[in-house]
């Protein structure tokens, strides 16, 4: 048929495939995006990890010389920008992508190309975060990147033009992202889906959603004026000519604050999911849970300077922090305290989601706990920028956010790739996690608190953090060794037939009323939703007594009957066609970046580059832009 | 009661780390170098007292919590045969009260204590103080007594007993002074001036290290405070304002050392922004620490190395191998120019020359 894009070379002409590698470039489904976005995650997850490991081996013993202070500096930058922006918020948004659209309902995402733009703006977001690593070095002046270490005088290396300009991309990827979700989740529920029925991991995506929507241009701008800075000599953060270093820092941490729950809060969603399922109980005080969800996502904003306590603001400014710190605290405590309410009086099965979940609040508790020692700022003088800190961060982003987000991949690994991960290797995984988590990161209260800095690439016997040093980084090797059990599981589950049945752990929500994987379409008829937890409504009654009493198999309450499930015809559901616009879009943003960023030490490569990518770019958004909607008919 | 049929010794694993962290918290506090739990001045009491506060809320808060939960994965285990479902409880509206304001209350209890040390330790007592503007550099410290016209490095005298207040700053990138058993932390801004103040209440040797990370040579940015007696402190002040020792050897011209270092007396006014200034366009220079009575200090290099004359003859041989990253292997003649290259005999010349900079 005669479209817009019909003058453009043959090779543009509309994929039609939905087979093989070329499938995956073109694709615009949510549940590919979404196993895409993990499948990524979890690479950088382990290149995240070889650098842990690395730093750990480095700092096992005192007087180590297994990297240089350049490199060292370089990996634990690139571990927490990896860790942070490559792993943790890719696997929440992984699931955003699997899951959002099934449990409110619907065929896809609002905008399912802009999503796909989104991903692979990610990823070459994400290659471009590490280009470093292969020009002369990776960005080395900590992820927080205080100025003015990351002026030009003091960073001459493209490290931190690579740090600038990933950073600056991926952004792009999670506002589009973003807004997506916020659309998707407001405009796109299913009849009878009102808020209040919303499962919690929605919830808690659209909480994460408005946070990205609003902390990100804030870390945009905090990044352009870096780049200026760098690239065309202002002054915004060079202390030297006037400018100044703490409006970076109050940038950056108005950012990075409202970050922390980006990070946690899906995790916290996807807890809630966990264990109402294998409690076979709906979730205790789901107002309150929604509701600490949303005043933590607004507090987020107003403690940003507990990160500054030490800069010298003033008596009142840090005592202002201390207590909003602390406030937040209380809605931490309510969801904590919900969680227990819904295990309580449960019938508990401790499939390994479940032990990843319960294991999540054991550990969580401790990184909160320890975070309020850091409210303090007089405590805190002691503990700021010490190994306390690092024990606080990796209690909350790994016991929390990775324990959270492995409870989510053992819960929903059955419904999108059709197999059932072996319980076995799950709870040695767990355990090993559980185990190698408290002898890596335990210890390292003891040492902050005990003086040892972080960021130190090595340190004198005489300090007396010997034993304690070589017990964590014995643990993270264990961390390790559990991480290879998950990836031995996951690759010889996907090597294995279908097995997953529709509703392998008897769930409450929509995605376990559709087949496992479940069709390209999602719900062959929409739903009507008449309650929370409508699916566990479909199987059980409350008895008299207010326990759950199963529904009799068969009839008008057999749940595939009641979403339009097991008919084959699928003539008439609108299905949005596939595009390279995408991939072709985010390929000419990448490497016009990438052009930018390596401005200062190959100048008229770097401009050749950058302009390549950005016809690439142009090229990419004006094929979009003629391309219709629908598929190739 | 159904703890035989466990395949995770969950009781085991908690109750071990819960003995763990008795043991190491019931009585043997180190007293590592840097240890927070050895204080010996008011301000770094008074920010362990905040801490311990918090720990003992915080571990009863902790012994409670996860022994509810504890308790719920074993009470409410499904068991074998197991035939009821489990009564469907959607939730307690006094009891979400209770638990909302239960932490809140628990939170007053650290907030009160917070505030007022916030502002109990804001301000220096009144009297007679000693001041000491303190200036970071990559990667070493610079303190200066405008008072007595001192100007020393790495290593900070002060009197026992009596305020230290100080003015902290930055030439070049941020740092945070720290000394573990004295004070916490305040950080070294360029543009800007921070105020601290600490006493120590016993003579010792206290360590130091910066605590931002500052760059290459960061990890081995440290420095020491020295407290003694007033006479003490008095007849090191003496000695400081003391002219030369020596004469300046011909090898410290020639060899370039005083572009940076400075050897008759305080540094003058401005001096070390001149140096950073000609570092920023590129000379090979750099703010370097006063050596007029470089034979008066302990250590080298930043708290890095023992005075001695090997140390000396290592530091000055290769400054890159002993400190990486470190501006003095990185800039200067020495190391770099075929005219101004270290013999044996130069090194071995400094090295005495600095030694008898008594």
């Amino acid at each position: 048929m005669a479209t817009a894009t019909g003058a453009l070379p043959r090779f543009l002409h509309r994929p039609t495939t939905y087979n093989g590698i070329w499938s995956w470039v073109v694709t615009v489904d949510h549940k590919r995006i979404g196993v895409l976005y993990g499948a990524s995650a979890l690479i950088f997850f382990l290149l995240g990890g070889v650098e842990a490991l690395t730093i750990r081996t480095q700092l096992m013993r005192p007087g180590s010389t297994a990297v240089s202070p350049d490199v060292f500096s370089q990996l634990f930058t690139m571990h927490a920008l990896t860790m942070i922006f490559l792993a943790i918020m890719p696997l929440g948004v992984a699931f955003f992508n699997l899951v959002v659209p099934l449990q409110i309902g619907a065929r896809d995402v609002a905008f399912p190309r802009l999503n796909a733009l989104s991903y692979w703006v990610f990823l070459f977001g994400g290659v471009l975060l590490n280009a470093g690593w292969v020009f002369g070095g990776a960005a080395g002046d900590g992820w927080f990147a205080y100025a003015p270490i990351t002026t030009s005088t003091f960073s001459p290396g493209p490290g931190m033009n690579f740090y600038v300009l990933g950073l600056l991309t991926l952004g792009v990827s999670s506002v589009a992202g973003a807004l997506n979700f916020v659309v998707t989740i407001l405009n796109m529920r299913a009849p009878g889906m009102t808020l209040m029925r919303m499962p919690v991991f929605t919830w808690m995506a659209l909480v994460t959603s408005f946070l990205l929507i609003t902390a990100m241009p804030v870390i945009t701008i905090a990044l352009i004026e870096l780049g200026f800075d760098r690239f065309l000599g202002t002054n915004f953060f060079n202390s030297a000519a006037g400018g100044d270093p703490i409006l970076w820092q109050h940038l950056f941490w108005v950012f990075g604050h409202p970050e922390v729950y980006i990070l946690i809060l899906p995790a916290m969603g996807i807890v809630s999911e966990v264990l109402p399922t294998f409690s076979k109980k709906p979730l205790f005080g789901y107002p309150f849970v929604v509701f600490s969800g949303l005043f933590i996502g607004v507090m987020g904003w107003g403690v940003w300077s507990h990160h500054m306590f030490t800069v010298g603001l003033g008596a009142v400014a840090n005592a202002t922090f201390a207590i909003t710190t602390m406030l937040i605290a209380v809605p931490t405590g309510v969801k904590i305290f919900n969680w227990l309410g819904t295990l309580w009086g449960g019938s508990l099965e401790f499939k390994t989601p479940m032990l990843f979940a319960v294991g999540f609040i054991a550990l969580f508790i401790i990184g909160g706990l320890s975070g309020v020692s850091h409210a303090s700022p007089p405590s805190d003088a002691q503990q700021q920028d010490t190994y306390y800190i690092v024990a606080h961060i990796h209690y909350v982003l790994f016991g929390g956010a990775i324990f959270g987000l492995f409870a989510g991949i053992y819960y929903w690994f059955p419904k999108f790739s059709g197999r059932m991960l072996n319980e076995g290797l799950g709870k040695l995984h767990f355990a090993l996690m559980f185990f190698g988590m408290n002898v890596a990161f335990g210890p390292m209260h003891w040492l902050g608190l005990d003086g040892m800095p972080r960021r130190i690439y090595t340190y004198d016997t005489a300090m007396g953090w010997d034993f304690w040093n070589l017990v964590s980084s014995l643990g993270a090797y264990a961390l390790g060794i559990g991480t290879l059990v998950f990836i031995w599981n996951t690759v010889a589950t996907l090597r294995k037939p279908h097995d997953a049945p529709a509703d392998p752990w008897d769930g409450r929500t929509l995605e376990w009323a559709i087949p496992s994987p479940p069709p390209i379409y999602n719900f062959r008829e929409i739903p009507h939703v008449h309650a929370r937890d409508d699916f566990w409504h479909q199987k059980y009654t409350e008895g008299a007594d207010g326990r759950a009493v199963p529904v009799p198999r068969g009839g008008a309450h057999q749940p595939a009957a009641q979403y339009g499930q097991g008919h084959e015809d699928t003539h008439g559901i609108h299905i949005p066609g596939l595009s390279y616009f995408p991939f072709i879009t985010a390929l000419g943003l990448g490497t016009a970046g990438a052009g930018i960023a390596l401005q200062q030490t190959a100048s008229l490569a770097g401009v050749i580059v950058m302009a390549v990518g950005l016809l690439v770019l142009f090229f990419g958004a004006y094929g979009w832009a003629f391309e219709p909607a629908g598929p190739e008919e | 009661m159904v703890v035989h049929s466990l395949r995770i010794p969950w009781r085991l694993i908690i109750l071990a780390s819960l003995m763990l962290v008795t043991v190491l918290w019931s009585g043997c506090y180190p007293s590592n170098p840097q240890s927070t739990f050895d204080p010996a001045g008011r301000i770094a009491r008074e920010q362990l007292t905040l801490f311990q506060i918090i720990f003992w809320t915080a571990a009863f808060v902790f012994v409670v919590v996860e022994g509810a939960l504890i308790y719920a994965v074993f009470r409410f285990r499904k068991k074998a045969g197991q035939q009821p479902l489990p009564k469907q409880t959607h939730g307690n509206t006094p009891l979400e009260v209770t638990w909302t304001i239960i932490p809140a209350l628990i939170l007053v209890v650290i907030a009160v204590p917070t505030i007022t040390t916030i502002f109990a330790q804001a301000d220096a007592p009144e009297g007679e103080v000693v001041r000491v503007k303190a200036v970071a550099h990559q990667w070493w410290w610079e303190f200066n007594y405008p008072e007595v016209g001192v100007t020393t490095a790495n290593e900070l005298h002060i009197p026992i007993n009596k305020p230290i207040t100080l003015q902290l700053t930055s030439q070049d990138v941020i740092h945070s002074f720290w000394i573990p058993k004295l004070a916490g932390k305040t950080d070294m801004i360029p543009t800007r001036t921070n105020a601290m103040w600490f006493e120590a209440e016993e003579p010792g040797l206290f360590y130091g290290q910066c605590a931002e990370f500052c760059g290459t040579a960061h990890a081995l940015m440290r420095f020491r405070v020295i407290a003694q007696s007033q006479a003490e402190f008095d007849a090191w002040v003496a000695a400081q304002q003391a002219p030369p020792a020596a004469p300046m050897a011909r090898e410290f011209g020639l060899k370039g050392c005083t572009v940076c270092h400075t050897v008759n007396g305080p540094d003058a006014e401005g001096v070390q922004e001149r140096r950073m200034d000609g570092f920023r366009q590129g000379q090979p220079q750099f703010p370097a620490p006063n050596l007029t009575h470089f034979a008066t200090r302990d250590t080298l290099a930043a708290g890095l190395l023992e005075r001695s004359d090997d140390n000396l003859r290592r530091w000055i041989q290769d400054p890159g191998e002993v400190k990486p990253g470190n501006r003095m292997g990185e800039l200067a003649g020495a190391y770099h120019n075929a005219n101004q290259s270290l013999s044996d005999a130069d090194v071995a010349a400094l090295v005495a020359y600095l030694q008898s900079l008594k």
